[in-house]
């Protein structure tokens, strides 16, 4: 009896620890399964809101516009329809609110009920019209055409330089400057982190005496446990004023300020990372140079960073892929500009602080909210490409060392 | 003259003492043999000849030891030149994760030779002393990780050769290798003599027999005695040595 309760008790053990990894398994699965889900919905829609339609004259030969020519059109950077393949004629732009420009008050009447017809009298009327209104204005037999919108394409949205998700009459959807600004970021904190991190990791593993190194390794790793929110912070009240005296600058929120905040949080890993792996190198490995009137340094440089070279690497691309990913304290010190970053002194903003941004402003299910979720997507990918890399340094290593 | 003299040394491990007043003279062009059971201070001892003991926290030395009449823990001397001086061959044989042939150029490439043709000259007559020409001289860019033990610890006794020490420190060289690559590191022990002073440690009484000219027997830290090998072994002066040598206890 006693040894069925035991057996029991153990196979009941085993099986509610095998429950955890499986819902934590599924769990995963699952999130990612919705991200692409959500995030690959951005390409089914079209850029112009829902429910809103784009007109022009019959006459006029267009069937198609892309997203960028309406942006355009609507900002008069292309003012004749020659630029889009159409007629040498100037462009004659319409929003909603030019209405009272053609029409009397009286006509368009008290409650708009005269309006689907002076819209649809105009259009015909003015052969060079682009003209932009709610659908719900659009009468039955509408003597205009409605221009064909395209879906947003996958070269679009990578190749975009343009980030804006909102603009009317046509959003803009280029993901490129984010991408930029989050990898010009990330470069800029490894620059920072990497040589300062492996200093510190040399110093701790071959230098600092003992009880140097018991106070110092709590203290780094310390860092790692600061909510990143002080952070931002920090970085807010101290390095941006820095920077923007130093650079004598107009604003201090900078892709410089979000690099150093960032170099600053990458430091931990960098450090405690890279440290462990200067220290798994063999004594005897040390003492063969050393006994070879090779001096401390040589013996570092020639041995220990060669020996440790895999760890120190895992140690550096973890570093970035936390930079990559964060986000609070970026979203407070980079100065969030969309626009494709040419120094590292002006404002940038990166793929998690738009998520994180914009998300509270973006309708469920719209475009906005897929776009921001297909930003989800490329972050998600460019972590794991990183994580996979260390997951091959590292393995590759096991297969060097005997 | 003598290459080596060590006067009332005394090393402590923190506040534990390791040696006890050790007095020992070493003939150029001889080899030593360090004996004695584990934890009896022989490999420490040994250390002290080219300083290694410094990179162990809270030790601490006094008395002398002499390298060619100079005190080597006197204030100001260069300890990367003395280990140039003195080589070191360790218990297990420890290449560095390089090619063969880097691993002999190592020494050479820090102690600032970089031409190009003296490194090979070099690199070929250290492999060539070891007799282990013949059967690396066509792999030496392969990783001296492919070498089977033996082959590695002779490679690391090339190693310690290249950079020209006159004294030559071995840490049980033979400890980690089967018996036909034990016989021919003895073998080129007995060779090496005619050129290198040679201190080794061994746990070996025969190997102790075999290859070397004096012996000094260890226990619990002080030199029980210090003799020919010859007359160790044969007539020991100290029932001790005596009980060591045949066995009796250690």
């Amino acid at each position: 009896m006693k040894t069925f309760y035991k057996k029991f008790s153990e196979k009941f053990i085993e099986g509610l620890l095998m429950l955890s990894g499986t819902v934590t398994s599924l769990t995963v699965i699952l999130i990612v399964i919705f991200l692409f889900k959500e995030g690959l919905g951005v390409f089914d829609k079209k850029p112009v809101e829902e429910g809103y339609v784009i007109a022009i004259n019959k006459n006029n030969a267009i069937r198609k516009i892309t997203s960028a020519e309406i942006k355009n059109i609507y900002d008069q950077k292309i003012t004749h329809w020659n630029e889009v393949g159409g007629k040498p004629d100037s462009i004659v732009l319409f929003r909603l609110e030019d209405i009272s420009n053609f029409y009397s008050d009286d006509e368009i009447g008290e409650n708009f009920e005269g309006l689907p017809n002076c819209i649809n009298r105009l259009v015909d009327s003015l052969p060079n019209i682009i003209a932009f209104f709610p659908e719900k204005y659009l009468i039955k037999d509408f003597k205009g055409k409605q221009l064909e919108i395209d879906k947003i394409k996958l070269a679009e949205f990578f190749g975009g330089k343009e980030w804006l998700p909102t603009a009317q009459p046509s959003a803009q959807l280029g993901v490129l400057p984010l991408i930029m600004g989050t990898l010009w970021v990330s470069l800029g904190a490894i620059l920072l982190a990497l040589p300062l991190g492996l200093a510190a990791a040399v110093y701790m593993s071959e230098i600092a005496k003992d009880n140097v190194r018991r106070i110092m390794k709590p203290l780094i790793e310390l860092l790692a446990g600061i909510p990143s929110v002080v952070y931002g912070f920090f970085g807010l009240v101290i390095i941006v004023p820095l920077i923007q005296k130093t650079f004598n600058l107009p604003v201090g929120e900078t892709g410089l300020a979000g690099s150093i905040i960032l170099g600053i949080m990458a430091l931990p890993t960098i450090i405690t990372i890279s440290e462990d792996a200067m220290r798994n190198t063999p004594r005897a490995m040390k003492e063969a140079s050393l006994a070879l009137g090779a001096s401390k340094w040589q013996t570092i440089y020639k041995v220990v960073v060669p020996y440790s070279i895999s760890g120190i690497t895992a140690g550096a691309i973890l570093g970035i892929g936390r930079a990559i990913g964060e986000t609070m304290a970026v979203l407070m010190v980079t100065g969030n500009a969309a626009v494709m970053p040419h120094s590292i002194l002006e404002p940038v903003r990166t793929i998690p602080a738009t998520i994180a941004a914009e998300l509270g402003e973006a309708s469920n299910g719209g475009l906005h909210y897929k776009a921001l979720f297909a930003l989800g997507c490329i972050l998600f990918l460019i972590t794991l490409f990183i994580n996979l890399t260390v997951e091959f340094v590292t393995s590759r290593n096991k297969h060097n060392k005997h | 003259m003598y290459k080596i003299e060590s006067k009332n040394v005394d090393f402590f491990y923190g506040s534990s003492q390791a040696l006890k007043n050790i007095n020992i003279a070493i003939k150029p062009n001889t080899v030593t043999a360090l004996i004695g059971p584990s934890g009896c201070g022989k490999s420490t001892y040994l250390r002290l000849f080219n300083r290694m003991n410094d990179l162990i926290d809270n030790t601490k030395i006094s008395g002398q030891i002499l390298i060619d009449g100079d005190d080597i823990y006197a204030k100001g001397v260069n300890v990367d030149s003395l280990r140039k001086k003195v080589g070191m061959v360790f218990q297990k044989p420890n290449p560095f994760p390089k090619t063969i042939f880097e691993n002999v150029a190592y020494g050479l490439r820090v102690n600032g030779i970089s031409d190009k043709k003296i490194i090979e000259e070099r690199v070929e007559t250290s492999i060539k002393q070891v007799v282990l020409w013949d059967e690396v001289k066509d792999k030496l860019k392969k990783s001296a990780f492919e070498l089977s033990g033996g082959q590695q610890q002779r490679l690391c006794i090339a190693r310690a050769l290249a950079i020209q020490p006159s004294i030559i420190l071995m840490d049980e060289p033979t400890s980690a290798l089967d018996p036909i690559s034990t016989s021919k590191v003895e073998e080129l022990i007995y060779e090496l003599k005619t050129k290198y002073t040679i201190v080794i440690v061994t746990h070996n009484m025969q190997q102790a027999g075999r290859v070397s000219d004096t012996t000094a027997f260890f226990y619990m830290g002080e030199l029980i005695e210090y003799d020919n090998t010859k007359t160790i072994f044969t007539n020991p002066k100290i029932e001790r040595t005596q009980n060591y040598i045949t066995g009796r206890f250690g």
